[in-house]
């Protein structure tokens, strides 16, 4: 099932879809080590529309909100 | 020899360069501290070299103004030796950016940094291999324990000596040779004169779509641009993505296929700290956290700044009466006497007694890795506000000094951001006015008063963050930040930073504040003082204060801490509150936390932000200013 990554709940495995938004998003997410296909664990997911915290290859990462809701990933 | 650290952020590209020239460029564990290049002269055995620290940066592709200065360097500077700093805890992401080291052909040397930090999560790197497969030498280090730096700096030499020149790794088949087509087109060009760099690189670069290559060349040559969108074509065709996508991605398969083949990974050591952020970032307990941390440092500073603040200047006043008995009351050279005895007395009482254990809570916070927690916290709320939670880390810094705060906003991605945040900074009591506030209103008026300055100074905060975004609309991109693990910090490193932010106290502030008390005792003495002073009375008698307090806020523009040091001079006492009601006391501080930013503040602006827009930060703190101020002289 493909979901944005603020549909999550905290604790779940999930794998990078695909990254909506532009090039500028993308290749920011891409430094950081999050690219489509990459597995990750969401830590936290947001609170009070605040950001998420992912854990992707052992290095943790907080997404704002608007950024979060771009990365469509998949759950089993 | 010219040897530059280059990394990504947070990796200990700083520690290594203190190492070899002494504490001089912030470290910290948060990414992005470094924003501005430094360089310094090292001997090391007998050679001599310039060594340069460029702040961190992801990639070769540049988001940020911090990673758009590093890569301007690495392009446009002449460099002999490269040193790559990894963060071997992880080495994996690190490698991407190395391998576009790889492809400027620089004589090269790979630091792998936090070997402790890499051993903790468990993961053992066989250097020898990676060194094979990348073709150039590798050293361990443990750069704040200065463990391995001998041997780094000695192969460095010795690369540098040899000036042997790194080579690129192939990516896969198709992709390669769609680069291959492409730097065989650019090799007709003049393009890797005029850029100064080798043809793979920018082959990649344009299939990457880089920004910066791509405007540069799109001004003269559209024919050649047409020339690379075939090839992104190409490449789009033969994996179904955006040509920019697959090039990152291939970088990023070739880094995890070198990953995997030299590390093992075992069982990550079980420590406390990997459940610290179970509480620090909880939904609920990180807010109380966050609260109790900020209350135990406020009163770490209260106590052990009070504790010395009132012997110190009993001290140095006794020697007024004797001063004034010897030379005469009326007598010039009193006066001088009196201005420098006053001068003393206010750097060494009033202000170190404060300023010391605040740099030195920021420093441990600041070391321990809190910050980053605390951007992730405020995120919710700085949006709110129109901007994102990394701008809470020059917010936060702003506490410390204005000055670098102001240019920490560089590790905003977009203008307004910066703008907004760089206006926000300068309204945040930095150390001197935090003196202000330790040595006038908690000294006076208690402590309870001082946490109502410091709380009612973000809810003012907030509000103008509001109002500003309000008048410049716009969506902020949104927070991209990591959380690095958290650090014991090293005492050692803790107090030299310590002292280079002392320092910048002891030799600008301090003789400023000798020469003003002179200048003021001067003024008295000619009574030249009263004629300021009523200049100034439209403000001062608008907040209900003492006329002769006047020429203090004249002089706090110079520096902050001028004005509450000259405060006591001003009006004659030694005790404030014998001539000052609480209201007075409380008002002239709202006043001097949010009017006009100092000079050296106001310089910092104009380069960061331009003369109009800093002018524009003038008039608005003041108005401010004098808003609250004389709103608090009606109700508090
Ligand atoms: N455990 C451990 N900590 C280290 C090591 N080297 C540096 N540190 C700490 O890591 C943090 C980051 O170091 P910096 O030197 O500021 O990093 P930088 O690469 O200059 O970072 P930017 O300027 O932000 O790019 C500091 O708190 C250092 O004390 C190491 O080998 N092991
Ligand atoms: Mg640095």
């Amino acid at each position: 099932m493909i979901v944005s990554l603020t549909d999550v709940k905290s604790g779940s495995k999930v794998r990078v879809a695909r990254i909506k938004g532009g090039l500028g998003i993308r290749q920011r997410l891409n430094c950081l080590g999050i690219h489509s296909g990459d597995v990750m664990l969401l830590q936290k997911s947001g609170f009070m529309r605040g950001p998420v915290l992912v854990n992707i290859h052992g290095n943790q990462v907080a997404l704002g909100r608007g950024i979060a809701t771009k990365i469509l990933v998949e759950v089993d | 020899m010219r040897i530059t650290l280059v990394g990504q952020p947070n990796c200990g590209k700083s520690t290594i360069f203190n190492h070899v020239a002494g504490y001089k460029a912030i470290t910290s564990n948060f990414p992005g501290k470094t924003v501005k290049y430094s360089i310094s002269k090292m001997t090391f055995q007998g050679m001599t070299s310039d060594i340069v620290d460029l702040p961190g940066s992801y990639s070769m592709t540049s988001f940020d103004l911090a990673e758009l200065e590093a890569r301007k360097y690495l392009l446009r500077e002449k460099i002999d030796v490269v040193i790559n700093v990894i963060d071997a805890s992880l080495l994996g992401r690190g490698l991407e950016l190395t391998l576009q080291l790889l492809e400027l052909n620089l004589p090269t040397v790979i630091c792998l940094n936090m070997i402790d930090e890499a051993e903790a999560k468990g993961i053992i790197i066989d250097t020898d291999k990676l060194s094979r497969l990348l073709g150039v030498p590798i050293v361990t280090t443990i750069a704040h324990k200065g463990w391995g730096l001998n041997k780094l700096f000695e192969t460095a030499f010795k690369v540098g000596q040899k000036s042997a020149k790194s080579e690129s790794l192939n990516f896969s088949k198709d992709v390669e040779q769609v680069i291959k087509d492409l730097s065989e087109d650019i090799k007709k060009t003049d393009y890797t004169e005029k850029f100064n760099v080798p043809h793979r690189f920018l082959a990649t670069k344009l299939l990457e779509n880089d920004q910066d290559f791509i405007d540069e060349i799109k001004k003269k040559d559209t024919e050649f641009i047409k020339t690379v969108q075939g090839y992104q074509h190409q490449l789009e065709q033969c994996r179904d993505r955006s040509s920019d996508e697959v090039v990152s991605s291939e970088r990023h398969h070739l880094s995890m296929q070198l990953y995997e083949s030299v590390v093992k990974l075992s069982k990550p050591k079980k420590e406390i700290r990997n459940y610290l952020d179970s509480v620090l970032m909880h939904p609920v307990f990180g807010y109380i956290s966050l609260v109790v941390i900020m209350y135990l440092f406020f009163n770490f500073v209260f106590y052990v700044g009070a504790i010395f603040e009132e012997p110190l200047l009993d001290f140095f006043y006794q020697f007024l009466p004797y001063a004034e008995e010897t030379l005469g009351a009326d007598s010039l050279l009193y006066h001088i006497v009196s201005g420098v005895v006053q001068g003393l007395a206010g750097g060494i009482a009033i202000v170190l007694p404060f300023l010391f254990p605040f740099l030195l809570g920021l420093a441990f916070l600041e070391d321990t890795g809190y910050l980053p927690r605390v951007a992730y916290l405020m995120d919710t709320f700085l949006h709110r506000i129109g901007l994102h939670g990394k701008a809470i880390i020059p917010l936060i810094l702003g506490y410390g000094c204005t000055v670098p705060a102001v240019m920490a906003t560089r590790i905003l991605e977009s203008e307004r951001d910066r703008f907004i945040t760089s206006v926000l900074t300068t309204m945040i009591p930095c150390a001197a006015r935090i003196t202000i506030i330790f040595g006038l209103v908690a000294f006076y008026l208690g402590p309870k008063a001082a946490i109502f300055v410091f709380v009612f100074n973000i809810i003012v905060v907030a509000i103008a963050g509001k109002i500003l975004s309000n008048i410049m609309p716009e969506i902020t991109p949104g927070m991209i930040l990591e959380i690095p693990a958290y650090h014991v910090p090293s005492i050692k490193i803790l107090l030299s930073k310590v002292w280079l932010r002392m320092k910048e106290f002891i030799v600008i502030a301090w003789p400023l504040l000798i020469i003003g008390s002179v200048v003021l005792s001067l003024l008295k003495h000619w009574n030249l003082e009263g004629f300021i002073n009523q200049l100034i009375s439209p403000v001062t008698l608008l907040l209900g204060l003492p006329v002769a307090v006047g020429v203090t806020l004249i002089f706090g523009v110079l520096r902050k801490e001028l004005s509450m040091v000259m405060l006591v001079q001003a009006l004659g006492v030694a005790n404030i509150s014998t001539v000052m009601s609480s209201t007075q006391i409380m008002t002239f501080t709202i006043f001097v936390l949010f009017y006009v930013p100092c000079v050296a503040t106001i310089a910092v602006l104009i380069k960061e932000i331009g003369s109009k827009r800093t002018l524009f930060a003038i008039i608005f703190t003041f108005l401010i200013a004098i808003i609250l101020a004389t709103i608090t002289r009606f109700v508090y």
